[in-house]
């Protein structure tokens, strides 16, 4: 009767999945593979602060057309704030304001560039006056030498700048440049100072404010670059090498020495960005159709959600994915894991360690764990103290890794941080006791089961098509579920028990 | 691979994931697991029902407690300590005597009354109960085996599992410990199972680390041929368990006392497969027989009749 029941109930969720799933192909169009050159991206900032009940003003540059990208689509989220958008030659900037407000606030920028092939870079007719130097006394005496040194040193403005971004970059022992870059030197200051010292030169330069646009896998950082007035257009120079060529990926955002956002009457000011390609022209297109098929299936579709919700999701709906596999490796292999969900979470953080990493990162922090557990063992500690012992170690051990491997160069170490500690504490507990009654054998085996099953979930949870998959059709979960249900009244043999069992099969066969 | 899951499914061996989807699940409800989780429990019960159980020293079960057991153990040269949430036989501690300050474990090894107050303060904290619970000790009678065993035997005491399906006793061993079991009686820690014809109590071969055996390892006697005292009795408290706690499908865990005859040690409503390779015989057909015949078997007797009957093991 149950059986029945269970059937019944699989098979219409297994239909409702794929007759969405068949909708949004079929009809919709919705694509099935991700394109892998992203040409269109997607670009938000979150701004939120503290107003105190007066007068407020933000101010935010944003982004123009530029030669390698185009706007294409942008939009903005006030909360009853006054907008209004100014630009000039250099920038285009948004200006939010309200009379009074109170409490935390939050405004949105959301905008879709495109990238576009121009080849022919425009000419810009009118030259720009330079900037009068503000240096003054020791520092602009100091600007002097450094000019008269690399002047001497080169033919052009090209070769010039390049020289002096050389310099820039290892000030070790020139006192001059030492003082001018301060004791803190960041890469925007060394900038500042390159355009002040190219501004006694008399040539134009200003310093421009971009992203990468590419995939983050955390805050996109903003980057800093120098353009120089040279032969009637604006020349941009890679900072890093100096060289008169940016990566494809850069794109500018704003101009010149103020910061992106300004806020007056509040405080608390702070600013997320996020990045991240944007679902192609085909899903876009498909929405549109979509908008007169089912008017209101846009509205409850993932793509609704703010983009940073969007990436958590990315990620989220890749664990039921996770749990799946766990259950066949538990259920049908048979692979004896500590803690149920213990390798999907461990999988969750590989995907930030990467898989190398992660498989020595956790077994450095389990071994070492369990050495001090052993330790512990002679103390004789009642049950809770010690796993809040166990604990603590195993926080003070991913510290000390941490800064081991920051110390090596080797950055990469640094993500132990995002382990599950609690799930490696009970993980540490668990070995010591199955170690302790069950022999260091079965505890070792148990342990790196575990870790495959993380490493085999960490795999499948991070394969781009099956990601892609997911998002763009939620519905498919359904189909896990129908799975998942169906291997609840699985009652065959799991693989590894064929082995335990193999005796009675053998003898009169 | 597919040969050999057919090969094990035509003999009816019965998987974890059957065992739990097709029994545990159906015939175990939820809210008695409780009854046969808690050992305590399944004493007071079993007494309560006029089925001999070993006889309770004492327990304890709050920290301050423990400095109350060297007065507890005062009256007693021997004695077992045991979780009363512990599973597979983890956390029992085997006193057979004294020599001055010290316990003499079942080893032979000396341990200090610290070192036992420590054992206690652990069972209580929950390291060996099922989900890490607070877990309560208890102290109780050790088992004088039956000298039937004295010679298939190694330190431990051997124990008799019979499988209890709606009253039915459907399959049953005996767990012979061993030196590499270290006197516990669990199959995969070293012990020898050894199934027993359910019609005559008499034992059949053994099963050793998957290994078939007619002799015990250690002492180098035959285990198999070997009839087993009391057995009309020992079913019949098997049976009677059902009514004790209405789990469908349960193990009835017992010892055979030299004076005092079989005594329950404790219930079991997960009872593990390995009695399938100490029997060398699947569950599976069994239990349907049981499941079909089930309507037409009325009260205590037609069970054990049916049970003689029908799994009478022909000698292979």
């Amino acid at each position: 009767m149950s059986k029945r029941h269970l059937y019944v109930l699989v098979t219409m969720l297994c239909a409702l999945s794929l007759g969405a799933f068949a909708y949004k192909t079929l009809i919709l169009k919705f694509p099935l593979i991700a394109e892998t050159q992203a040409s269109l991206w997607d670009i938000e900032v979150h701004i939120s602060f503290h107003a105190k009940n007066k007068p407020v003003k933000v101010s935010l540059f944003l982004p123009k057309n530029t030669r390698r990208y185009a706007i294409v689509d942008e939009n903005f989220i006030s909360h009853g704030f006054g907008l209004s958008t100014l630009k000039d030659n250099q920038n285009r900037q948004a200006i939010w304001s309200k009379r009074r407000a109170k409490g935390k606030q939050s405004l949105y920028y959301r905008g879709t560039v495109h990238r576009i092939e121009v080849t022919e870079p425009p000419a810009d007719k009118s030259a720009p006056q330079s900037e009068t130097s503000t240096l003054t006394g020791a520092k602009l005496e100091a600007a002097k030498a450094v000019l008269n040194e690399i002047v001497d040193r080169s033919a052009d403005t090209s070769s010039l700048v390049s020289e002096l971004t050389g310099r820039l970059r290892r000030p070790d022992r020139d006192q001059n440049l030492l003082l001018l870059l301060g004791k803190k030197s960041t890469a925007e200051k060394t900038l500042h100072v390159a355009a002040e010292i190219l501004a006694l030169a008399r040539i134009p330069a200003r310093i421009v404010h971009g992203v990468r646009l590419q995939s983050h896998s955390g805050q996109p950082q903003f980057v800093h670059w120098l353009q120089v007035f040279d032969g009637g257009l604006w020349k941009s120079y890679d900072p890093e090498t100096g060289n008169p060529k940016l990566p494809d990926d850069y794109f500018t955002w704003w101009r010149g020495a103020e910061p992106v956002t300004e806020l007056t009457g509040g405080s608390g000011l702070d600013m997320t960005v996020s990045i991240a390609p944007n679902q192609e022209e085909a899903i876009e297109a498909a929405m549109l159709q979509s908008q007169f098929a089912a008017p209101k299936f846009l509205e409850f579709s993932l793509f609704a959600l703010p983009l940073d919700k969007q990436a958590v999701y990315r990620v989220l709906l890749m664990v039921p994915l996770g749990a799946f596999l766990l259950l066949i490796l538990r259920n049908v292999i048979g692979i004896k894991t500590f803690g149920t969900f213990m390798p999907i979470l461990i999988a969750l953080a590989f995907r930030e360690t990467q898989l190398l990493w992660g498989i020595i990162l956790f077994s450095l922090v389990v071994a070492l764990g369990l050495s001090m557990r052993f330790y512990l063992e002679h103390l004789k500690l009642l049950l809770v103290p010690r796993l809040a012992a166990i604990l603590i170690i195993v926080v003070l051990l991913m510290a000390i890794l941490s800064i081991i491997s920051h110390k090596l160069g080797l950055e990469r170490g640094l993500s132990v941080a995002l382990f599950p500690m609690v799930i490696l504490t009970m993980t540490i507990e668990r070995m010591c006791i199955v170690w302790e009654e069950r022999g260091a054998q079965e505890s070792i085996q148990q342990g790196l089961g575990s870790l495959t099953v993380a490493v085999l979930t960490y795999v499948a949870m991070t394969l781009p098509h099956v990601e892609h998959l997911l998002f763009v059709f939620p519905e498919l979960l359904l189909l896990l579920l129908a799975g998942t249900l169906l291997l609840g009244r699985y009652s065959g043999f799991r693989l590894l028990e064929l082995r335990r069992f193999k005796a009675l099969a053998q003898d009169s066969g | 691979m597919f040969a050999l899951a057919n090969t094990l499914k035509e003999r009816g061996v019965l998987g974890l994931n059957q065992r739990n989807a097709e029994y545990t699940l159906w015939h175990n409800p939820r809210h008695l697991y409780p009854l046969v989780d808690d050992k305590l429990t399944t004493k007071r019960l079993a007494e309560h029902a006029g089925l001999a159980v070993p006889q309770l020293y004492g327990t304890i079960e709050i920290q301050r407690q423990v400095r109350t057991l060297p007065e507890l153990l005062q009256p007693y040269e021997d004695f077992v300590i045991k979780p009363a949430q512990g599973s597979g036989g983890d956390g029992i501690v085997v006193i057979t005597g004294r020599r001055k300050a010290r316990y003499r474990k079942v080893s032979g090894q000396l341990i200090s009354q610290e070192a036992l107050d420590h054992h206690v303060a652990n069972i209580l904290s929950g390291l060996y109960s099922l989900g890490g619970h607070p877990d309560k000790a208890l102290i109780e009678y050790r088992v004088k085996f039956d000298p039937i065993f004295e010679s298939i035997s190694f330190q431990g005491v051997p124990d008799v599992r019979i499988i209890v399906f709606l009253g039915v006793p459907v399959m049953a061993m005996v767990r012979l410990p061993t030196k590499m079991s270290d006197g516990k009686a669990n199959l995969h820690q070293g012990a020898i199972g050894v199934g027993i014809d359910l019609a005559t109590g008499k034992t059949l071969s053994g099963v050793w680390n998957n290994e078939i055996v007619i002799e015990h390892p250690d002492t180098e006697h035959p285990v198999q041929g070997v009839q087993i005292p009391w057995w009309d009795l020992l079913l019949n408290i098997a049976a009677r368990s059902y009514e004790l706690t209405g789990l469908g499908y349960q193990g009835v865990d017992m010892v055979l006392d030299r004076d005092q005859g079989p005594l329950i040690l404790e219930l079991n409503a997960r009872p593990g497969l390995n009695i399938q390779i100490a029997n060398q015989a699947g569950l599976y057909p069994r239990l349907k027989l049981v499941e079909q015949c089930h309507s037409e078997l009325s009260g205590l007797e037609a069970r054990l009749a049916f049970a003689k009957e029908r799994f009478h093991c022909p000698p292979t």
